[in-house]
This record gives structure tokens, C-alpha cells and sequence, in this order.
């Protein structure tokens, strides 16, 4: 087949110098990990919008929901019971007159002071046994994993009803019964990607060149597993949130006069019938808290996940 | 396979043996003295002092205790004219379990249907739908779904009795609000597990040989997706167990978890922690159950044995 | 373009494009290639030169959602293969054409008995039914070469090696005696003895059952004891074919030159340097106007970027596209271990 060619002149066939670092340029500026996978973040609509609701949420919860109202959670006033939704007071009052604008972020705060303290626990002590039962490897990894098998059979919410029968119900006590009952699924991560990270050639570098164990778990090890520490702690604080909930619902969390968002959306439901927006407003915080924190530690994962890298 | 099977039953009943412990040395810590119910005949009451061993040292009422549940005895009620645990338990069992395996197999079915066809129509309108449903229904948890169903479909539209069991249209509402949840995580899962079926080699494989779409999706690619749905067995048994303590109150059931709630409520130690007993071992069960499953499914485990 | 009366199998201009986030992935750019009854043509180039694409476009496996087919046309059995419905395409797989993948680890249903992988296409294109069907795959995996078929048959994937395994999907691609059989990197995956045995084992095949067959590898060592013609693939297109011997010894490209070049040779000593050839395929996001290897030649001219040489033809089967054979092209011998290579 002859194409068509533009009129050919000898000086088309002189040689050129052929960059050899031209054929080795790859296509694209090589970005680190963390940018790359910030980068595919947030092509994901629904994780970045979770995230700016999340932001959204902790401000109003924090800074501007108090600001906005003036009267405390506390505060009641039986002359101003059950008042619908309007102002001044946006989300209505209760049986006891007090301000559910008010009540709704301090029980937000609550919840998620709550969840935070309970995910910290959860990740140090999680971390923390799956890194060593991971790096140890052996017989060390062998008993410490027996334990696991053992523990995984004790359903988590049954014992930290238990121990909130046994002390009483606090926020640092229901914090520590939550955080302390859940580290198991992150141990177990951890301890994966421990056993995956060890055997890889940067590791064995670094302990040729004298590494101690410690160390090597420190610097190295650790922060490589990052991705799914992170990615399983984001999908820990809705879990929380929501055993907190669940244990404030069956009368075991927070109690009276305090205000959380199980127990707020306890007393709503009971009073579904005739008022029913004192269910609806802590609901909705709570469920978008859940749903956005989903979303986020799905979109998370996937960002992180190298099998997604084009 | 036999020793694979004995190696979990071996852990489960550790497992269950440490739970049945804690529960003892929680009920010493307990305040309040058994049996201070005024009902009880001196002579009752001395038999179930001398039952439990209660005026003997710890280390002998711990055996005790064990030997006890280990034939099924829960203990007696604090509050219930002391009626034995056991007994209350299974009483109310039949509710719970109806209105339970009602919301799996329900959820089981949507959830599969879901979950296959917004696979295999990725990115279309259902499978963005499925998606959708799925995250909500994990999210929004029962404790919220129950008082909105109760609200929307009770109350205002009629369609359901609220409250109570008298009839099988009770056990809609709260078998419904259980089986969304149920409904989202096995959509989710089925998803995700058919979307890395349909990307593997041996699907590519089974299209060349010339097999019609329909069959390389029923007899390769469901096959290999649906084999991990087993896993979901425990998750949902533990919901299931959580699940039921929150519909049974919303919708004033008299099950399990209605009964346990109300334990709570009155200090009822001992039927609070048989109950947890009961639970716990349900859950090591589900556990079990799950893994000689897992382990029957797979070939790959059955042919040769070992390989986890 | 020869159209030879003996092609079973022509492939005209073929254009292959995936749609993808980042966006159009041209894989197969103009690619034009036959193969003649009985013979085995070798499609040779590297990851990325758009061989497996082209390959799983002559049996439509591409994943429909994302591939478009830009032009060109694939003739078998006097009709365009690209214009068939499913329906006829099923029809096809598997009695007129088959393949074989490369990776015998995940190639085969990890639930689904081997034997069972076997019957399944006969049932559906033989007609034939249970015990009959089953005798047949126990004959088929004896033809493969595996011991104990009677007991193998019954077997999971999982309890064969590697090299059992390619045989298995071998023995399913031949069950329908299919004219074509398409093996994409066939060995790639298998080790270097496993390698010469299945490569054997396709060699007795052809000669007992007249397959013709296409070899899609990367491997020229591979090239040499099995095929009978070759095409070189660089950036999509076709850069160079002919006869084996024709391509070995008298090689017209400097993609091929370099190829050959880089192959490591057993009699080869230690002061003969091997020689790579630099750099990375081109993008197939943004393909580059002219010669897709000018990047990489050392004897780039300014025009091979410019434009896409014509061929040149240097027998009834060899032709290669290079601004070199241009007459206004300066002389140019091709490196010291190309020539002559035995």
C-alpha cells in the first residue's frame, strides 16, 4: 500500500541524535505515594464530599453549634416544653424544655470524643500486637495468634455490655470498653501486612546494613503500613459511634442528664408518635456521621490500593 | 478435613470457656446478694445456696459454676420468683429466632439479587442504585430505621402493626428493619466478590470455548463469588444477636433481647450474664458452623485438606 | 497485500482502542498479518507492542465495555469475524478457533473438575452427553500427554503443576479440533524445561491434527524450533514479517537487529557483550506520528519521526517498513551479530 508523502529531500534522511534518556522518560511526572494516592482520592465524588461533611459536621459540633445557641443542654425551662421545630429553638425542645439545638451537638461531641478515644485504643493496642506478633514471627507469632483465634470468638458488643454493668457508665469508661473490645481486626492487619513487609528487599536491606529490630519496625515498617492502619481506623470510628449508640439505646452509655446521640435518639423513638422530631435531628447527625466515615474509609481503601494503579 | 474441623471445635469450646468465666468473676463482683427475693422458702433457699455452693470458697463455686452451665442450668432469676435462667430463655426463643431467620432469609435473597445484577451492569443506574442502598443500609443502623418504619409504614400508612406479636403481620416491621442491614452487607459483598470473579483468567477462558454469557456467569462465575458468602455468616449472626435487642424494644416484642433489655434495667444479674452466655455461645456456634462450611464449599480445602 | 488462497485467517488493517480514565489507549494501530493452513506464524514483540490485544480481537475477548474497534477488518471463513453477532461468535469459539493463555495458574476454574472444563464444550458444540463426553476428555488429556488420565480427569485444578495445568488448557482448546488455535505466550509463565516440553507438545499437535496455529511471545528463542513465518510487532503495528529463516538470517529492521542481538547465545563467550535495547515502548495514550520505534533506533533519521515508512518487499514473504530501504536512505549494515546468526 503506498500512502501519500510529503515530498521527500535528502535532508530528511540525515541522522539524529537519539536521546537514549528520551526512550527511558516515562510518561507522566513521578508523584510519592501519598500524592498519588491523595491524587485518586479525590477523583472519588463520594469520599470527598464525605470528607467536607465530616469537616463540616465537627465544626458546627464544636464551634459554631454553641455558638449559635444560647441556651445550655442543660438549661430547663418547663414553661417552653415540647416545642416544635422553630426559632429560636431550631430543633425544638424536649420534655423538659431544654434546647435540642444545644443537646444534638453537645451529643455529637460526646459521641465523637467518645469514638476517637475508643479508635485510639483500639489502633494502639491493635498495632501494637499484630506488629509484634507479626515481626516476631515464630513461636512468638504462634501464641499470640492462638490468642486471636480465642478472642475473635467473643462477641465484642456482649462484653462491653458486661463491663458497663460492672463500672459505671462514663464517658471513659464506655470509651475503654468499646476500644478495648475491637483491636482485634486491626491486629490482625497489622500483623498481615508485617508478615508481607518483612520478607520484601528494602527491609532486608536495611537490616543488613545493621538495622536493629525495633528500629526497622519504626521506621520502616510501620509507616509502609500506614494505608491500611488508616483505612481500617476511618471504618473503626463509625463502629464505635455506633456501639456507643447502641449501648446509650439499650440504657447502658451515657446517662441522664448527659446527652449523646444513642440517647437522644433513644428518648426520640420512644416519643415517635407524638413528637416526632426528637428523633429526627440526632438521627440524621448520626446517620450522616456514619454514612460519611463509610464512604471515606471505602474511598480510602481504594486509593490506597496498588492493584488500582493504572 | 476431620482434623481441620476438630482444631475449630477445639477453640471454640476455649473460647466459650473463657467467656463462661469472665461471667463468673463479674458475678462476684456484682453487688447485691442473690437470691434476696422474699418469695423463697427458707428451705429453697437453702437448696440453692447449697446448688451453687455459695457459702464455699471462690475456687469451688467457680467449678461449680462451670459444671452447672456446662449442663445447661443459667442460674436463677434475681428478679423472677427465681425461675431458672435456662428456662426463661428458651421460653422466648421461638420469637426471636422466627423474626431473625425471617430478616436473613429475606435479606439474603434481595441482597444476592442486588448484589449479581449491579455487578454484571456496572456503572448503570441499578448498579449506582445497589451501591447507594447498600452504604445507607450499614450505616444508618436499626435503633434508627425501626422508629422511622414504625413511623412511615406503621402510623402513618397503616400498613403494619407496631407493637406486640399476636400475628405474623407483626413480624414485618421489625424482620424488615433487621433485614436491611442484612439486605446491604450481602449486596456489598456479593458485588465486590463478583466484580474480581468476572476479571479473572478463567472467565476469559470459559467465554473462549464459546459458552453462552448465561452459562459462564451460572456455572463459573457465581460459583466462585458465592463461596466467600459464607464468611458473612458470623458478621450477620452477631447483627442479628445486636439487631434483635433494638427491634424487640422499638416494637415491644417479647423475645430474647426484649428480656434482656429489661434484666438490665432491674439488676437482674444472673439472668443478665446467662444471657450472655446464651449469645456468646450462639455466636461461637455461628463461628463454627461457619467454618466446616467454608471448609466443605471450597475444593480447595476439601480435596487436599490444609491450606488456610 | 498478499492474499495468499491458502489463508485461513487475514487480518486487514486492524485498529484496537481501549477508552480508559486517562483516556483513548491505542493498543493496535494498523496491524495487518495472515496465517496459512497448517502453519504456525509467530506474532513477536514486547508487553506493550499491542500482540495480545490483536490476538484476543481475532476472538472478540476484548472487554466489551471499554474496547473500540476503530477499523480494519478480520476474514475467516470469507466473512468479517469483527461484524459477527455473540450468538455467531460463540459458535466460533472453541470449533473454529481456540486459545490458550498464559497463565496456566489462574487460567482454569479453581471449583470446576477438570474433566468437567473439558466436557463442557463438548456438550455444547459436539452434542455429545455424559459417559461419552467423558471418555473423550480422558482421551483428549492422554493426547496432552498426562499420566493417569482416567484418575486426573476427576481432579481440581489445584492438585496439577504448572506445566499439567497448560497442558489441560491445551487439551480444552483442542477438544472441538479447531482450525486456529491462539496461544498467547503460551510458556512465558512455565519453567525453561516445562517451556520446551508444551512447546513440543504443540509441535506434535500441529503435525498429527493440522492445526494452524499463532504464536503470540516475547521470547525469540521460543520463535525459532516452532514457527514457520513471523511478524514483528512494534507501537501497534506491524513493523516486519516473513519466513523464519528469512527473519534469522537476513532481518531488515533495526527493532529486529536489536531483538535478535539481545537474545543470549549458549555458544556466545564472555567478550561478546549483550546488547539491550534501550528505553521503554512508546505511550500508547499519545503514539508518536511516525515510525514507532524511532525513539529507541540508532539509526533514527529525521523523517522517522515525521512519518510512517512504506513497506518494502524483499521476497513473496518478507517485507519490513523502514525509511532505511528508502532509496535516498544512506547505507546501513546491520550490527556484527546479526549477520549470519546461526
Amino acid at each position: 500500500m503506498e500512502t501519500q508523502h510529503r515530498d521527500l529531500t535528502p535532508d530528511l534522511f540525515e541522522s539524529i541524535e537519539i536521546d537514549s534518556q528520551e526512550g527511558e522518560r516515562i510518561a507522566g511526572p513521578p508523584v510519592g505515594f501519598w500524592k498519588d494516592s491523595w491524587i485518586r482520592l479525590k477523583k472519588n465524588r463520594g469520599a470527598v464530599v464525605s470528607l467536607g461533611l465530616i469537616v463540616i459536621l465537627f465544626l458546627m459540633a464544636f464551634a459554631i453549634g454553641p455558638l449559635l445557641s444560647q441556651y445550655g443542654p442543660y438549661a430547663q425551662d418547663l414553661s417552653r416544653r415540647y416545642i416544635g421545630p422553630s426559632a429560636p429553638f431550631w430543633f425544638g425542645t424536649d420534655e423538659f424544655g431544654r434546647d435540642m439545638w444545644t443537646r444534638v451537638w453537645a451529643g455529637t461531641r460526646v459521641s465523637l470524643y467518645i469514638a476517637f478515644l475508643a479508635a485510639l485504643l483500639d489502633v494502639f493496642v491493635g498495632v501494637t500486637y499484630g506488629a509484634v506478633s507479626g515481626y516476631r514471627g515464630g513461636r512468638t507469632d504462634n501464641v499470640m495468634q492462638r490468642g486471636v483465634e480465642v478472642l475473635v470468638g467473643i462477641p465484642s458488643l456482649v462484653i462491653a455490655i458486661l463491663a458497663m454493668i460492672v463500672f459505671r457508665p462514663g464517658i471513659i469508661t464506655i470509651s475503654i470498653a468499646i476500644g478495648l473490645t475491637g483491636w482485634v481486626f486491626m491486629a490482625r492487619i497489622v500483623r498481615g501486612r508485617m508478615l508481607q513487609l518483612k520478607g520484601q528487599e528494602f527491609a532486608l536491606a536495611s537490616r543488613s546494613l545493621g538495622a536493629s529490630g525495633t528500629r526497622l519496625v519504626r521506621r520502616h515498617l510501620l509507616p509502609n503500613s500506614l494505608g491500611p492502619i488508616i483505612v481500617n481506623l476511618m471504618f473503626t470510628i463509625p463502629s464505635a459511634i455506633f456501639a456507643e449508640s447502641f449501648l446509650s439505646f439499650i440504657g447502658l452509655g451515657i446517662q441522664v442528664p448527659e446527652a449523646s446521640l444513642g440517647s437522644l435518639i433513644s428518648d426520640g423513638a420512644s416519643k415517635i408518635q407524638t413528637t416526632p422530631y426528637l428523633l429526627w435531628f440526632p438521627a440524621a447527625v448520626f446517620s450522616v456521621i456514619m454514612i460519611c466515615f463509610n464512604l471515606l474509609g471505602d474511598g480510602l481503601r481504594d486509593a490506597f490500593d496498588p492493584r488500582m494503579r493504572k | 478435613m476431620l482434623r481441620y474441623v476438630a482444631k475449630r471445635l477445639f477453640y471454640m469450646l476455649i473460647t466459650l470457656f473463657i467467656i463462661i468465666s469472665i461471667t463468673f468473676f463479674i458475678s462476684k463482683l456484682l453487688p447485691g446478694t442473690p437470691f434476696a427475693d422474699d418469695k423463697l422458702t427458707p428451705q429453697t433457699r437453702a437448696q440453692l445456696f447449697e446448688k451453687y455452693g455459695l457459702d464455699e470458697p471462690i475456687p469451688v463455686q467457680y467449678v461449680k459454676y462451670v459444671f452447672n452451665v456446662a449442663q445447661g442450668d443459667l442460674g436463677n432469676s434475681f428478679y423472677f420468683e427465681s425461675r431458672p435462667v435456662t428456662e426463661m430463655i428458651l421460653q422466648r426463643a421461638p420469637v426471636s429466632a422466627f423474626i431473625g431467620v425471617q430478616a436473613v432469609l429475606f435479606g439474603l435473597v434481595v441482597g444476592l439479587a442486588l448484589g449479581i445484577v449491579s455487578a454484571l451492569r456496572q456503572n448503570s443506574f441499578l448498579d449506582t442504585a445497589a451501591v447507594v442502598v447498600a452504604v445507607l443500609g450499614v450505616s444508618v443502623p436499626t435503633f434508627v430505621l425501626g422508629p422511622l418504619m414504625q413511623y412511615w409504614l406503621g402510623v402513618k400508612l397503616g400498613l403494619f402493626p407496631i407493637a406486640f406479636f399476636e400475628s405474623w403481620l407483626h413480624s414485618v416491621l421489625p424482620s424488615l428493619a433487621l433485614s436491611v442491614f442484612v439486605v446491604s452487607t450481602v449486596a456489598h459483598f456479593v458485588r465486590s466478590q463478583m466484580l474480581e470473579v468476572l476479571g479473572q483468567d478463567y472467565v476469559t477462558l470459559a467465554k473462549s470455548k464459546g459458552l453462552s454469557g448465561l452459562a459462564v456467569i451460572v456455572r463459573h462465575v457465581l460459583r466462585n463469588a458465592m463461596i466467600p458468602l459464607v464468611t458473612v455468616l458470623a458478621p450477620l449472626t452477631v447483627f442479628l444477636i445486636t439487631g434483635s435487642l433494638v427491634v424487640e424494644q422499638i416494637f415491644s416484642v417479647p423475645g430474647i433481647g426484649e428480656q434482656f433489655v429489661s434484666s438490665i434495667q432491674v439488676n437482674d444479674y444472673s439472668m443478665i450474664l446467662g444471657t450472655t452466655i446464651f449469645l456468646s455461645a450462639l455466636f461461637i456456634i455461628a463461628l463454627l458452623i461457619q467454618d466446616i462450611l467454608y471448609g466443605i464449599i471450597d475444593p480447595r480445602i476439601r480435596v487436599i485438606g490444609a491450606k488456610e | 497485500m498478499s492474499e495468499n488462497n491458502d489463508s485461513i485467517l487475514t487480518v486487514n488493517d486492524l485498529r484496537i482502542s481501549f477508552s480508559t480514565y486517562a483516556g483513548e489507549v491505542q493498543a493496535v494501530r494498523g496491524a495487518s498479518f495472515d496465517l496459512r493452513r497448517g502453519e504456525t506464524l509467530a506474532i513477536v514483540g514486547e508487553s506493550g507492542s499491542g500482540k495480545s490485544v490483536a490476538a484476543r480481537s481475532i476472538m472478540r475477548l476484548n472487554p466489551e465495555a471499554n474496547t473500540i474497534v476503530r477499523s480494519g477488518e478480520i476474514l475467516f471463513e470469507g466473512e468479517d469475524i469483527l461484524k459477527h453477532s455473540e450468538r455467531r461468535m460463540q459458535g466460533i469459539r472453541g470449533p473454529k478457533i481456540a486459545m490458550v493463555f498464559q497463565d496456566p495458574m489462574t487460567s482454569l476454574d479453581p471449583t470446576m473438575r477438570v474433566g468437567r472444563q473439558i466436557t463442557e464444550s463438548l456438550r455444547k458444540h459436539l452434542g455429545m452427553k455424559g459417559r461419552q463426553a467423558m471418555e473423550r476428555a480422558v482421551e483428549l488429556l492422554k493426547l496432552v500427554g498426562i499420566p493417569n488420565a482416567e484418575e486426573r480427569v476427576r481432579q481440581y485444578p489445584h492438585q496439577f503443576s504448572g506445566g499439567m495445568r497448560q497442558r489441560v488448557v491445551i487439551a480444552i482448546a483442542l477438544s472441538c479440533d479447531p482450525q486456529v488455535l491462539i496461544a498467547d505466550e503460551p510458556t512465558t509463565a512455565l519453567d525453561v524445561t516445562i517451556q520446551a516440553q508444551i512447546l513440543e507438545l504443540m509441535r506434535e499437535l500441529q503435525d498429527r491434527i493440522g492445526t494452524s496455529i499463532v504464536l503470540i511471545t516475547h521470547d525469540l528463542g521460543v520463535v525459532a524450533g516452532t514457527a514457520h513465518r513471523v511478524a514483528v510487532m512494534y507501537g501497534g503495528k506491524i513493523v516486519e514479517t516473513g519466513t523464519v529463516r528469512e527473519i534469522f538470517y537476513n532481518p531488515q529492521m533495526p527493532y529486529t537487529w536489536g531483538l535478535l542481538a539481545s537474545i543470549p547465545l549458549p555458544t556466545a563467550d564472555r567478550s561478546q557483550e549483550l546488547i539491550p535495547i534501550p528505553g521503554t515502548p512508546p505511550n500508547a495514550l499519545d503514539p508518536p506520528k511516525g515510525c514507532p520505534f524511532t525513539a529507541r533506533c540508532p539509526y533514527a533519521m529525521k523523517v522517522c519521526g515525521d512519518e510512517m515508512p512504506d513497506r518494502t518487499t524483499f521476497s513473496q514473504e518478507h517485507w519490513a517498513a523502514c525509511w532505511l530501504h528508502h532509496p535516498m536512505a544512506p547505507k546501513v549494515v546491520p550490527p556484527v551479530r546479526v549477520r549470519g546468526q546461526r
